[in-house]
């Protein structure tokens, strides 16, 4: 079938229905792989930083000066001056639109302390992430999707987008499978925001959901459109040992704390000042060093977050959720005991590159994609550079997914839809044909596994040149192995192992991006750690990769836009 | 240990009607049921269908009959089973099975939006938050709770006889706007729920309580909706 929409929205997450919400008065269709409210953005946990300064006094300039400095410096300057500026103006929206935020005792929105925010440029934590319990993600996403269908929003639930369409270099509309009855769809739109998340689920240890497997970041990378930064993928430093589910960082705002096997508590040696309060990179190294040097606990992979000194009544009142995994997941009460953690892959803060009205960029010099935009997680502003700040995220979607869905707006005011061809519905139908008809010997599930098992061994926290290399290698012959998958569902009804067959086509391609990405920057910087260049490199690589797929992998840089604040050696 | 499955199978498809099929997995004692019903699709029958996502209990994807109560496979543990039991997995009752354990959402959300789910507001917003105490959140604070995955829904045994019974999950998103004290909707969404498909449809039998996943006391809050409705009337006499 074919479906006509002014503005056509891939992802139904935090980003894509913010910009939904912004463009509901056009004709715009969100797509989505799965069902309403299902999407990762709902697992966020801790908060939204705005320096709205309700708990203490706080300033936007503060909050730039973290994030930057978060970045390790890699975060283009003025696209993080316009996300912190307009940060108390997204979170007082989030508020009128209904979002159930915990108050202050004057009935204000309530604000705790998160990893690297801190008040006077790093003098000591500051209370800026305000939040709903540990269930801000969950809760933000339910009123974005109240306020979409308030607005008459229409969704394709369930449906899975398999290509974008361009016709004479401009992108008008997307080819899409419908997973409940195998129909495939071309959507028509004037415009195309991609809106899918990330990739966590590329490594074996995430608290990523099954989604997230970077189907947009490969959607568009197979387009011709580059990568920015992809080697910078965050590790939380607290997953819950050892299924990796996400154990808020919140749970440190709160006054939680990190213990090693010898009741050390360690972040004292690695971050004097802010201690269990530093960023996701520093926090994650500290945990692996300790574990390396043979102070896990018990001896094991895993350190201690301590939450006894709480109290039950701080605990049940602002993180419910994270005790309720404690309790069901190892039946433990985090009342009374010490949850055991380890780090899990979180976030990639590369992506897909954007101008700050989450406009496409295709090369390195800024020239913009024609009718395609992207926002949230799968795109790369870049406000997060090398590490990204806790409560950081839900800032980015809600600013840049607004953004994105203004200048769109703008942008079908001004255009008409094209006349598309039928061929790529056409070769779409011809790969899912192939899919189903191929009789090969592979099965997706052995070659997930060793994707996984892989990124983790060469590409996780610590690299080296060996390791990626290696891992590049088993990724081509992953490839390979790839090209003789047997499909034995030859359904059309909710056939999930076709679904996973083509995620894991772009699973592949994404790893090969991170590992060459990681492999060109020789130098440590955020979340990059490279055990052969331990130290920051600001003369070679203060610059943001960029990789073209072409024939073959290409990788280019660009330059980092510095405003306000000159590289510092980054002490916590 | 050895764990032994009986799934309900059903593609519309190809088969006349639904059958069970067994299978049997190693699995850890920390394993999640859905860790198991993935393996089986990975390396026994990648036709088995269910759906899930984040795989602990945030999306709400993964709602199932597990041994005859609605439960999430991402929250039930192995090691809570017997080796030697046969662990029973069936979809959610009350929807029309799409395939195996896959179900037609469709009109559970469309009775969610039946309801009004979104703050309704007169007033001009101020510039900063509106106010609201600690106080006045805590009484819709378990509701938001809520992660739409259906299991009250189909527990339901009013749900399971009358399918225009709006159902408790959107009573309980009901009672979410209801109860927060920045809305001015009351009214209009009074009169969405004062009828017998409406709240009045609850008959208290607990059943959602006691499946909810988060833990929500949802029949408590479904009878605060009906005590709203009556004081409402009442202060128009």
């Amino acid at each position: 079938m074919n479906f006509r929409h002014d503005l056509i929205i891939v992802g139904a997450g935090l980003a894509g229905l913010r910009a939904a919400v912004e463009c509901a008065d056009e004709d715009v269709g969100v797509v989505s792989k799965v069902l309403p409210t299902r999407s990762h953005s709902g697992a966020a946990q801790g908060g939204i930083t705005a320096s709205i300064g309700n708990e203490e006094e706080d300033r936007w300039e503060w909050h730039m000066f973290d994030t930057v400095k978060g970045s390790d410096y890699l975060a283009d300057q003025d696209a993080v001056e316009v996300m912190v500026r307009d940060a108390p103006r997204a979170v007082y929206e989030l508020e009128h639109m209904g979002v159930p935020f915990n108050r202050t005792r004057d009935g204000k929105i309530a604000q705790r302390t998160f990893g690297g925010h801190t008040r006077d440029y790093g003098e000591k934590p500051v209370k800026r992430a305000c939040y709903a319990a540990d269930r801000t993600g969950r809760v933000v996403l339910d009123t974005l999707y109240d306020q979409c269908l308030r607005r008459g929003v229409k969704f394709y639930p369930e449906h899975y987008v398999l290509s974008l369409v361009f016709e004479d270099g401009r992108c008008g509309g997307v080819v899409s499978f419908d997973l409940s009855s195998g129909e495939l769809d071309l959507l028509e739109a004037k415009a195309v925001l991609l809106a899918t998340g990330g990739c966590g689920k590329i490594y074996e240890t995430t608290s990523n959901g099954y989604a997230s497997t970077g189907d947009g970041l490969d959607l568009a990378y197979q387009s011709c459109i580059p990568l920015e930064d992809m080697e910078f993928v965050q590790f939380h430093p607290t997953g819950l040992y050892p299924l990796g589910i996400l154990v808020s960082e919140a749970a440190r705002g709160e006054g939680g704390v990190l213990v090693n096997g010898l009741g050390e508590r360690f972040m004292e040696r690695y971050a004097p000042t802010v201690k269990d309060l530093a960023p996701r990179d520093i926090i994650s190294r500290a945990i692996l060093t300790e574990i390396k040097e043979g102070r896990g606990v018990d001896g094991k992979d895993f350190v201690h977050l301590d939450l006894t000194r709480l109290g039950e009544a701080k605990i049940t009142e602002r993180l419910w959720e994270i005790t309720s995994f404690a309790r069901i997941y190892l039946g433990i009460d985090p009342v009374h005991t010490p949850i055991p953690v380890l780090p899990t892959c979180h976030y990639i803060m590369g992506g897909i590159p954007t101008d700050m009205d989450g406009r496409v960029l295709i090369d390195e010099k800024g020239m913009a994609a024609k009718g395609l935009y992207a926002a949230g997680e799968c795109a790369c502003v870049s406000v997060h550079g090398a590490n990204r700040l806790g409560c950081n995220s839900l800032l980015d979607v809600l600013v840049f997914g607004r953004r994105s869905g203004i200048a769109i707006k703008e942008e079908i005011s001004k255009s008409e839809h094209q006349a598309l061809s039928s061929e790529p519905l056409r070769l779409a139908k011809q790969k899912i044909a192939g899919l189903l008809a191929h009789e090969g010997s592979e099965k997706i599930d052995g070659i997930r596994r060793s994707m996984r098992s892989l990124m983790m061994e060469y590409c996780s926290i610590f690299r080296n040149e060996n390791g990626l290399k290696k891992g590049l290698e088993e990724i081509g012959s992953l490839k390979e192995r790839y090209n003789d998958i047997n499909l034995q569902d030859k359904g059309r009804s909710f056939n999930y192992e076709l679904m996973e067959a083509i995620e894991l086509e772009h699973q592949l391609s994404i790893c090969e991006a991170i590992l060459l990405s990681a492999l060109h920057r020789k130098e440590s910087r955020g979340a990059h750690i490279r055990e052969d260049y331990p130290e920051r490199d600001d003369r070679q690589y203060l610059k943001h990769t960029l990789i073209f797929r072409n024939q073959k992998p290409e990788i280019r840089y660009k330059p980092v836009k510095i405003t306000r604040f000159q590289p510092e050696e980054r002490i916590y | 240990m050895i764990l032994k499955f009986k799934i309900f199978r059903f593609d519309p498809v190809k088969d006349e009607k639904p059958y069970y099929q067994n299978f049997e997995i190693e699995a850890g004692a920390s394993d999640r049921l859905l860790d198991c019903l993935n393996r089986i699709r990975w390396e026994q029958d990648p036709t088995l269908a269910f759906r899930m996502s984040c795989g602990h209990g945030i999306c709400g994807s993964d709602g199932m009959r597990i041994n005859g109560k609605s439960a999430l496979a991402c929250q039930k543990l192995v090691k809570d089973f017997k080796e030697d039991e046969e662990i029973l997995i069936e979809p959610l009752q009350v929807f029309r099975v799409v395939r195996d354990l896959v179900v037609d959402m469709d009109p559970f959300f469309e009775k969610y939006n039946s309801i009004k789910p979104y703050l309704i507001t007169k007033a001009h917003a101020p510039e900063r938050e509106r106010l609201q105490s600690v106080e006045e959140h805590r009484k819709y604070e378990d509701a938001i709770r809520c992660i739409l995955c259906a299991c009250c829904t189909a527990s339901c045994p009013v749900n399971q006889e009358i399918e225009a019974f709006i159902g408790p999950a959107a009573l309980v998103r009901a009672f979410r706007y209801l109860f927060d004290s920045r809305d001015e909707g009351n009214q209009e969404r009074i009169a969405l729920l004062d009828h017998e498909d409406g709240a009045w449809g609850c008959k208290t039998k607990w059943r959602c309580t006691r499946v909810c996943p988060k833990e929500i006391p949802v029949t408590k809050e479904i009878f605060e909706i009906k005590k709203c409705i009556l004081e409402s009337k009442k202060s128009k006499k």
